[in-house]
């Protein structure tokens, strides 16, 4: 819904929306009395905020704009959460940051429960993100990327605006949990963020559950 | 090499994320603050009026000058009026009705403020006088000391507009728009004030 106060003219007629509401309420109290005058006052309001609701117009999606560094480097931007330290995930970076001598910055959203985020309790989330950030980036490390990281903000793509803006990437590197399991996919956060990024976003979907059995099965061998 | 130096001295400019001017961004969570306020006051009215039983409301003995604060009502949606052709003046660059519309309105506020004082001094309760003086005087001058900001931002809207300020560009005039906007909030919560207190 719109804030009716948005600019002085939409204000201006707030004023006379309230105006015509308060006159009809004080004909129905001086002529109904205070039970009359309370149902009118409840029909309108529920009525005029019905009225907005319906009248107001979808959000466009706001399209991002940053700027590119000009030092000639490539820069890869990676935003994964629990799939992180996921092996696919690392293939992919280091087949991407080798074949194009990158620097690599790997975004964690500090993924929090609804509960726990109203209340600003995420002490907790950004210490296990901050841990598999930690280990993501020792991986890379070893393998010879330029990698730096750090926690972001739980909306995955809020963290991916606040990356893009001091980072500058030239590519975005999405990793999820395969569908049926990723609440990412669930939000269309690839589609969303390739709408609002003007630039080559790639999706890579790790099966954490996969690369666990197939670990498994080469230390039993 | 020297403005690679000098430009180490000073922080990476602010990250504008929002869309929203900062200065209009300000006054929408100032209003929202304020709504929060008023909020609280009608509460307390209402509680105290919930709370009377076997009581008419006002109680015995209490009169409100319906028909003064009708006439105070008018006087400051007519501002509203004017504060709005002020507005719409400067956009189309006629300069004169920027001035005459800040003017009118900020006399009909000053108006509007001069009645509710002449109002206080005859209406014959106290703020002391049972839950119904003090939410009557608590609601009601809570909003009249917005109509005196308003007032002071108005006036300082006006000597600017007398020496020339603004214009009709968007970026422009927001020394107007922000006062227009906040006149306007001030103008319906005293509907919702005068509608609330005075007739229901």
């Amino acid at each position: 819904m719109k804030n009716p106060l948005r600019t002085e003219a939409e204000a201006f007629s707030f004023v006379l929306v309230v105006g015509a509401l308060a006159l009809a309420v004080a004909l129905a109290a001086v002529f109904g009395g205070g039970p009359v005058a309370l149902a009118v006052f409840l029909a309108l309001t529920v009525g005029v905020a019905a009225g907005l609701y319906l009248r107001s117009e979808p959000k466009e999606p706001e399209r991002a704009v940053w700027e590119r560094r000009a030092d000639g480097r490539s820069r890869i931007l990676v935003v994964a959460n629990e799939t992180v330290a996921g092996t696919a995930l690392r293939k992919e970076i280091v087949h991407r940051a080798g074949r194009a001598d990158a620097d690599v910055l790997v975004v964690c959203p500090a993924l929090n429960t609804r509960l726990r985020h109203w209340t600003s309790d995420e002490d907790r989330a950004r210490a296990d993100a901050q841990a598999r950030l930690d280990a993501s980036l020792a991986a890379l490390r070893e393998a010879d990327i330029n990698a730096s990281g750090h926690v972001g903000d739980d909306d995955p793509l809020q963290a991916i605006d606040d990356a893009m803006r001091t980072f500058g990437a030239d590519e975005i590197i999405i990793s999820t949990h395969p569908p049926g399991r990723s609440n990412w996919l669930e939000k269309d956060l690839v589609g969303r963020a390739r709408e609002r990024f003007n630039c080559p976003i790639s999706h890579v979907v790790v099966d954490l559950a996969h690369e666990r059995a197939q670990a498994e099965a080469r230390a039993r061998a | 090499m020297a403005t690679a130096a000098h430009a180490h001295e000073h922080p990476p400019p602010a990250n504008a994320s929002s869309r929203v001017d900062a200065r209009l961004l300000g006054i929408y969570i100032f209003i929202a603050s304020e709504v929060m306020l008023f909020g609280s006051f009608f509460t307390a009215y209402f509680f105290a009026r919930v709370v009377v039983q076997n009581e008419t409301w006002p109680p015995e003995g209490f009169e409100l000058p319906v028909y003064l604060a009708l006439v105070n009502t008018i006087i400051l949606v007519t501002s509203s009026f004017t504060m709005h052709w002020a507005l719409q003046s400067i956009k189309r660059n006629y300069r004169a009705g920027l001035v005459a519309g800040l003017t009118l309105t900020f006399l009909l506020g000053l108006t509007f403020l001069l009645i509710q004082i002449r109002e206080y001094t005859r209406i014959g309760f106290a703020p002391n006088d049972l839950a119904f003086g003090s939410t009557f005087y608590g609601l009601t001058g809570l909003h009249g000391a917005h109509v005196f900001v308003g007032l002071n931002l108005l006036a300082y809207a006006l000597i600017r507009a007398v020496r020339g300020h603004y214009g009709p560009k968007e970026h422009e005039h927001l020394g107007v728009e922000i006062p227009g906007i906040y006149w306007h909030f001030v103008d319906v919560m005293w509907i919702v004030v005068y509608v609330t207190v005075y007739v229901v």
